[in-house]
């Protein structure tokens, strides 16, 4: 079975058709990488995966390992094994990152019926995860994002990342705003959880990304669909290109 | 002031004035004379009502509909509530009275004279009763004219209390009742005192407590006052903390309040000395049809002064919270820093908040400013949290505690500190 079938996705947002008919299904172990222009609906798909409130599925369906995703809230989707590395973190102000996750984790364990992690356990989990983003001690105890630059922010998405270890991780132009060195850090993160068992949707504008993070499979999307599909040749084609001919396809 | 006011007294006007009468007529002369120039002060306008502004938003005359009796005096002995997890003096005020028989009365060992209110009233000494800010204020006036009991705390110079001083009010009656306690708390220079007072009593009464507390800071003291107010969801409440902080000072004040029908907490507090800082804040929790009403005014009377206002509220179901603060800077008071931030946390459609920041400022080289919000949780915060696998009302409760949890940061006391914090986690807990 696939990980993730999308099949003939409808989504509305504010009375507005964002997405209309997107068919998009992922394998296990898959890196798919999902480019196109502005408005194509990108991010739009990152958060009807999530589940943000006020994205409406009018028609069609999302299945993980074959389970409907339409009726569950957001946090039933992340105990289930979905996540979403933002694309923009939002501050959370009074909650370290460290009871921020812990909280997150716990509640993620007890809805699959799992006990609850223990502390030094958890403790080690979080220190290898963080040294490894080059995150330090201080960051840690420091109200989840308040005061951290792009590049910190981002880092500190593929930590939660780590911590959680979903079974699909959607990053939504998670290179967006990062300079090479900070790509390179977050490029890492990510190639260090690629398993058999675990897939990931990369969205992105840019080519860049997809050269650190190879992708196993690359889509395009123009006007809330997938237009075209190809390996990480397309993406290079894209790149010289551009998108116009899958736009005008699309219209 | 206006004559036709007086003519149609309500009936709480009318049984407060009867209350008057009869505990002028009991007094020694020295409280006579006091009670009877604060009771003037309080028939001029009678109970505070819409048309006076600061207290626009409380108007007692509709909201109090009648005046309970003087409470009795309670048994001779017993315990007033702890406060769990902090060690501390405790000083009993049962029904409106100092009881020694509920109190620990081995505090003159650790350096604090205590007086009865009356005692000290009749022979005062370095400080007359009365003698602080907020001194004409219509609730106070009212507490003077029929004040029930108290203390009157003395910390000699450069002590240093190791443990807090709890003075713990509580309403025991078996039916509605009101009290006036008066106490008065006097730090002498270079002494540390923290200082929290609880306000107790059953909820099924709807008593009626009116308090006042003056707080006399001496050069270079530090003082931390928390007051917490846990009363029977029946209850209605004036507390008034008159501060004077003297030179080089510092002083805490925090005002909580979780329990109560009808309260309105008031601080007026008066840099006296220079080179003084006050750190002012509060947190209320809010539910079912709660009106709880923070005002403040701060008066820079001297320069080079700071003060730091933060007040947070969180306010369920229908219930109301008021913040008025006021920061005052006189002439000459140069190099002044006083900030305000007043923050309300809707979590009903039906919940209200009001924000009344003032600033009076007659001097030039200063820094003031002021801050207030009031709204919803952030949709995009729960949005993260709930993305992260956290439910939905545990999200709610982990950013409410975050919100309400800044505030308390303040309280420098770890006991009280942890209390207040559980308090707060009991509060969120039984909203779901």
């Amino acid at each position: 079975m696939s990980l993730l079938q999308i099949r003939n996705l409808h989504v509305e947002v504010d009375g507005k058709k964002i997405l209309n008919g997107l068919d998009l299904t992922v394998e296990k172990g898959q890196v798919a990488a999902i480019m196109g222009p502005n408005g194509s609906g990108k991010s739009t798909l990152a958060y009807v995966l999530a589940g943000k409130p006020d994205y409406m599925v009018t028609e069609g369906d999302i299945l993980l390992d074959g389970e409907s995703l339409r009726e569950m809230a957001p946090d039933e989707r992340a105990a289930k094994g979905l996540f979403l590395a933002f694309q923009y973190p939002v501050e959370v102000p009074g909650v370290s990152t460290m009871t921020f996750l812990r909280t997150a984790l716990n509640a993620q364990r007890k809805a699959r019926g799992e006990a609850e992690v223990s502390t030094p356990e958890f403790m080690r989990l979080v220190r290898e995860a963080a040294s490894q983003l080059g995150i330090d001690q201080e960051m840690l105890r420091r109200a989840v994002n308040v005061g951290f630059s792009g590049g910190e922010k981002k880092r500190n998405e593929i930590l939660q990342m780590a911590v959680l270890q979903p079974r699909l991780a959607v990053l939504d132009e998670t290179d967006s705003g990062l300079d090479i060195d900070a790509l390179k850090i977050v490029a890492g993160g990510v190639n260090r959880l690629r398993s058999s068992e675990r897939a990931f949707v990369v969205i992105t504008h840019y080519q860049r990304l997809l050269n650190y993070i190879v992708p196993d499979v690359v889509h395009v999307m123009a006007k809330g669909r997938v237009v075209a599909s190809g390996d990480k040749q397309l993406a290079l084609e894209l790149e010289a290109k551009g998108y116009a001919q899958f736009v005008e396809e699309a219209a | 002031m206006n004559v036709d006011l007086r003519a149609v007294r309500s009936p709480a006007e009318q049984a407060l004035s009867a209350a008057f009468r009869s505990v002028r007529g009991a007094s020694p002369g020295a409280i006579a004379d006091l009670r009877e120039a604060a009771f003037a002060r309080f028939e001029a306008t009678g109970l505070p009502h819409r048309r006076i502004e600061e207290w626009k938003y409380t108007d007692l005359r509709t909201l109090m509909r009648e005046a309970k009796p003087l409470a009795e005096p309670a048994g001779k002995t017993g315990r007033p509530p702890a406060l769990a997890g902090v060690d501390a003096i405790r000083l009993a005020i049962v029904n409106g009275r100092y009881e020694p028989g509920w109190s620990d009365v081995d505090i003159g060992k650790a350096g604090v004279a205590l007086t009865e209110l009356f005692d000290f009233a009749c022979a005062p000494a370095g400080h007359r009763i009365g003698d602080a800010p907020g001194k004409d204020d219509i609730a106070v006036s009212l507490n003077t004219a029929l004040m029930t009991g108290g203390v009157v705390l003395r910390v000699g110079r450069d002590v240093a209390l190791a443990r807090p001083v709890h003075l713990a009010h509580l309403f025991v009656g078996t039916a509605a009742a009101a009290m006036f306690p008066r106490s008065v708390v006097i730090v002498e220079p270079g002494a540390r005192l923290t200082l929290v007072e609880t306000f107790d009593g059953p909820p099924a009464f709807d008593y009626q407590v009116n308090s006042v507390l003056e707080l006399v800071i001496g050069d270079r003291a530090q003082v931390d006052h928390v007051l917490i107010g846990r009363d029977g969801e029946a209850a209605l409440r004036l507390s008034t903390v008159g501060t004077t902080v003297g030179t080089g000072a510092s002083y805490n004040e925090f005002f909580f309040t979780s329990g109560g029908g009808l309260i309105r907490n008031q601080l007026f507090a008066r840099f006296a000395g220079e080179g003084s800082e006050a750190v002012i804040g509060g947190a209320s929790l809010l539910r079912g049809r709660q009106h709880v009403d923070n005002t403040l005014v701060i008066e820079h009377a001297v320069g080079g002064c700071t003060s730091r206002e933060r007040f947070r509220s969180v306010l369920a179901d229908a219930s109301r919270g008021i913040f008025q603060g006021k920061i005052i800077v006189a002439p000459h008071a140069q190099k002044t820093d006083a900030k305000m931030a007043s923050n309300a946390l809707l979590l009903s459609e039906e919940a209200e908040a009001v924000n009344k920041p003032e600033l009076e400022i007659f001097a030039d080289d200063v820094q003031c400013g002021h801050g207030a919000t009031a709204g919803a949780l952030d949709a995009a915060l729960k949005f993260y949290l709930m993305a992260r696998g956290i439910p939905e009302k545990d999200a709610e409760s982990l950013l409410i505690q975050a919100f309400i949890g800044a505030s308390i940061e303040q309280v420098a006391h770890e006991g009280v500190r942890g209390w207040l914090t559980r308090t707060a986690v009991e509060w969120l807990a039984a909203r779901q």
